[in-house]
């Protein structure tokens, strides 16, 4: 049976604040364990959560970028649940009244655009971390509380996604988003963005929603991308088999690439949801809504838009440009020292740049080459060749000099004169008669070791369109 | 008279006078309360050591002539329900038994800095939770007026000290009556300010929309004194207001204009015991006989206000009490433990009594699924009905006067076994806390049998000044609060 398989997804973002959410403790990553912890934090009896302004202007300001509606009013409501991460046993976290609700994010798959709609964004505090010893057989486990307290966004989508590529691509959108608006690092090896994906299969052509599966502890998009092709496989078979898919939580097993159940729906938590008593409403005025949208920069769709539209590159080029904010403002940067070759400065940045970056496992902020300097080399490019002007961005990159002080230094400007290379031609095809007699019988590939033969000679410096051209003259003339 | 039965005011001028030492007033202070403290058992855990040190600093202070505090040499004890620095901090309860807090709550730094001394914790209903004391852990306190009777509660310990003068002036909670109940049960004078006016950084939660930190004293003056000490925002308490803090003392003795007093029908029903009805009544006449106009109010919503405290305090308090779990301090119970629920279900069934679960019980009831809205969401609704009439009747009135409790301080063991009954003996004090209007118990009279009478004045909002002036006018012209027991 052919099935549709309906998926949601809640995303976990760590919010970028020097503080945690409700105490003055810092939340650098990766210090000694519970060396960032008060007596706030820890959740010691007669303490009281004081709001993070930082982290509530952060929300907001991802809220109105995942163009939400923004509450007027927006309380804090405690969460119960039993676990020895949860230094109070209920977590500070929003439910009656959200930061942002109905709010969507367009993504783009196949060259398609959809909407996914967004539930609801909202601000929480973050758990601590149980470290399990090793060694078989011990009866402890131990707990670091640095993280507790953290600020927490959780954006909630409607289950509007349909395929792998649909989710993908709302991840991907999403992150750009909030590191456009540099509300958070998003560092998945740090668990700053995290994944919580609920999965149902039905009938296609079906409008009965089936049994939902929610599935916790997805710490990249890797996971959440496997562990969507496995359920898709676990609940096909089922449902093909004429079993039911039971409404349940599991947990994704990374090692082993398997979920395995965690609670069933009868054994689910009761929340037991109740305003915080211990924090203050906060009132949102349409003053606050302007001046944080103010704060928000143009966000990677329209940038998008915009590049394909203002410098006439591909959609798919500008897609990679847009991906990360900091390369689309290096290209911007270029584009504005040169206005007249902005496709050929995305190729470069698109096929050299990014090639360096990787390989030096750097960003563009950090990279050697500044706009200038590429544009630079952009600009001498028709007077030293392409081949010329690759090795060219290799010694920029090596040296940090500029592609003219390197052309100059070692006189590298292209032999366009025809007169010059007529003889030197003349030379090679003297010097080389077997090959010449070869490209006379047809045999395509004696031009090319003909050129290379003429390159030496010159040094690299012969223009190869220009070498082509008086070859081919020369050498049909020849067999006349 | 001796040094001990000087209120804290008296006291403290002695000291500045250098008529007596803080070191001596600490001396002669310990030698009775090693004479009636056995009798009384108002304290979980008295400091000597520490109170001698502070006073040694305080006198040397005066000796140099330095600059000393509102409170100097004073002696103070806390509810062991206020985290004390290096001090344990056990609220009376098992699963805080050997707990010492690393950090002083925002009023004992307060009164640290206005040089007060603490002596010790006082006992009081586990968590803060009863109106006895008998769900104290460790034990009862008793009654200084009758050993048979109960203290009050949840702050017997702080009301039965002063009373007894083991101290002179005392820092409690008051979520539904615990400052005010046994400070009319023990004769002294209890103040509830208004919810915001002291912070509650350091106050052990039980629930957090209804607890606010108040005053025991042996007379309305020094609670102006010790409010003024311990009021004021604290950028820690999110819900600590920032209105300003108006001087309490120096007109204390000024009542404005024409007081216009509220005598709610609804607190002079049914329930209400008659020896504490007519002293309340004789206490209006004297307010009359001062140029006080009299005003019958009704407060119709009043009638539900202890079944809503239960569904929001019992709520609240199942949620701050879910913290308590052996992980990271607190009782660990010494059986083996299989997993982690296993772990859980042993701290707590050890470490509490059994009020608190009762309570807990109750809050994970009306909090639970499909239970929400029936229950806490509809006494949120029935709160602001209450909050309602309170706001109609201050339009008309300056403030209200009413028993502070139905009946006199009851026999130890008489209502332990009848929660509902004891529930009831708060009937008079919760709706200030839902509310979070300032309330203060006086002493008005006593019974046949020589117990105290405590009457209640209630005030608006942050007008904490007015309902200490309309005490202090009472208590000018009576000397109820003059009278000691005998303590044998």
């Amino acid at each position: 049976m052919k099935y549709e398989v309906v998926m949601g997804l809640e995303t976990h973002a760590e919010l970028d604040t020097e503080s945690k959410l409700f105490c003055g403790c810092s939340t650098k990553f990766g210090s000694e364990p519970n060396t960032q912890t008060c007596p706030v934090c820890l959740g010691l009896p007669g303490v009281l959560p004081v709001m993070n302004k930082k982290a509530f202007e952060h929300s907001l300001k991802a809220a109105l970028s995942l163009s939400c509606e923004i509450s007027e009013f927006t309380n804090f409501d405690r969460k119960s649940y039993y676990y020895p991460d949860l230094p109070k046993n209920y977590q500070t976290s929003q439910n009656y009244f959200n930061i942002g609700n109905n709010g969507y994010v367009d993504i783009v798959v196949k060259g398609k655009e959809k909407r996914i709609d967004i539930h609801n964004v909202h601000l929480e505090e973050e758990a601590g971390k149980l470290v399990h010893p090793e060694t078989s057989g011990a009866n402890y486990s131990l707990v670091d509380f640095n993280r507790a307290g953290v600020p927490l966004l959780e954006i909630v989508t409607q289950p509007d996604m349909r395929s792998v590529e649909e989710v993908e691509s709302y991840m991907q959108t999403l992150r750009n988003i909030l590191l456009y608006i540099g509300v958070s690092d998003c560092k998945m090896q740090e668990g700053s963005l995290r994944f919580e994906a609920s999965i149902s299969l039905r009938e296609e052509g079906s409008n009965v929603l089936g049994n939902r599966v929610e599935i916790k502890n997805l710490n990249s998009m890797k996971a959440v991308l496997k562990v969507i092709a496995y359920e898709i496989s676990r609940q096909s078979s089922l449902l093909d088999k004429g079993e039911d898919v039971l409404m349940e939580t599991r947990l994704w097993d990374d090692v082993d690439s398997v979920s395995r159940r965690m609670r069933s729906k009868e054994e689910a938590h009761d929340y037991r949801y109740f305003p915080e008593p211990d924090l203050v409403p906060v009132w949102i005025d349409q003053e606050w809504i302007d001046e944080t949208r103010t704060t928000i920069p143009e966000l990677p769709v329209s940038k998008r838009q915009r590049f394909v539209n203002e410098y006439t590159i591909s959609d798919y080029d500008a897609g990679i440009l847009t991906d990360d904010k900091l390369l689309a403002d290096y290209f911007e940067e270029c584009v504005g020292l040169s206005q007249d070759s902005p496709k050929e400065l995305s190729n470069w940045i698109i096929n050299d740049v990014l090639r360096e970056l990787n390989e030096r496992k750097t960003n563009v902020q950090d990279f050697i080459v500044s706009p200038k300097m590429l544009v630079d080399l952009v600009k001498i490019k028709p007077a030293i060749g392409s081949s010329i002007a690759k090795d060219v961005f290799v010694e920029m990159i090596n040296t940090g000099k500029t592609a003219p002080s390197i052309v100059k230094e070692k006189s590298l400007t292209q032999m366009g004169d025809v007169s010059e290379l007529n003889d030197i031609v003349a030379k090679v095809i003297d010097e080389n008669p077997k090959a010449a007699e070869d490209y006379g019988k047809g045999k395509k590939s004696a031009l090319t070791f003909l050129i290379g033969q003429t390159m030496k000679v010159t040094k690299g410096k012969a223009n190869p369109k220009i070498l082509t051209e008086i070859f081919k003259e020369k050498l049909s003339a020849g067999s006349k | 008279m001796l040094s001990h039965e000087l209120s804290a005011n008296q006291i403290k001028e002695k000291i500045i006078k250098r008529e007596i030492t803080a070191q001596e007033v600490i001396e002669e202070l310990f030698e009775w309360i090693n004479l009636k403290e056995p009798l009384i058992k108002a304290y979980l855990c008295l400091d000597r050591d520490g109170a001698f040190l502070k006073a040694k600093e305080v006198d040397k202070k005066l000796d140099n002539g330095d600059k000393v505090g509102l409170l100097a040499g004073v002696p103070v004890a806390l509810k062991d329900n206020i985290c004390t620095v290096d001090i344990k901090t056990t609220c009376a309860s098992k699963i805080l038994e050997d707990f010492i807090p690393p950090y002083d709550a925002f009023v004992v730094k307060r009164i640290k800095e206005e040089d007060a001394i603490i002596i010790g914790k006082t006992n009081l209903d586990e968590f803060a939770m009863g109106s006895s004391n008998e769900n104290s852990a460790f034990h009862v306190t008793r009654n200084p007026w009758n050993t048979d009777c109960i203290p009050g509660g949840s702050g017997g310990g702080s009301a039965a000290a002063v009373t007894a003068d083991t101290v002179f002036m005392a820092l409690g909670s008051d979520t539904g009556g615990s400052v005010r109940q046994p400070s009319a049960f023990c004769g002294n004078v209890g103040c509830k300010p208004t919810y915001g006016r002291v912070s509650r950084y350091g106050l052990v939660a039980f629930a957090s929309s209804l607890d606010q930190i108040g005053s025991v004293t042996k007379d309305v003056y020094d609670a102006a004194l010790l409010l003024q000490v311990v009021s004021g925002h604290d950028g820690f308490d999110s819900t600590s207001a920032t209105v300003g803090v108006p001087d309490y003392i120096s007109d204390i003795n000024n009542v404005d204009g024409n007081l216009k007093i509220g005598v709610p029908k609804e607190f002079f029903g049914e329930g209400l015991n008659s020896e504490v009805g007519s002293a309340v009544m004789n206490a209006l006449e004297i307010y009359k006989k001062n140029g006080a106009e009299l005003i019958d109010l009704s407060l119709p919503h009043c009638g539900y206000a202890v079944a809503t405290y239960y569904i929001i305090a019992t709520a609240e308090a199942s949620s701050n009490l879910a913290r308590y779990d052996g992980v990271r301090y607190g009782h660990r119970s010494q059986l083996s433990e299989d997993n982690i629920i296993d772990m859980y279900s042993r701290v707590r069934a050890e470490g509490f009594g059994s009020e608190v679960k009762r309570r807990i019980l109750l809050g994970n009831y009306v909090l639970s699924s499909g239970f929400y809205e029936d229950y806490y969401l509809k006494a949120s609704k029935v709160r602001n009905l209450i909050r309602n009439d309170f706001e109609d009747a201050f339009k008309k009135v300056d403030c209200i006067i009413s028993p502070t409790c139905p009946t006199p301080a009851f026999r130890i063991g008489e209502k332990i076994t009848d929660p509902l009954q004891m529930y009831l003996s708060d009937i008079y004090t919760i709706p200030a806390n839902l509310v979070g209007i300032p309330g203060i118990s006086v002493p008005c009279g006593f019974t046949n049998t020589g117990l105290p009478i405590g009457m209640q004045i209630l005030g608006k909002h942050f007008d904490e000044r007015k309902i200490l002036k309309v005490a202090k006018l009472f208590e000018n012209g009576t000397d109820f609060h003059l009278k000691k027991p005998e303590l044998n």
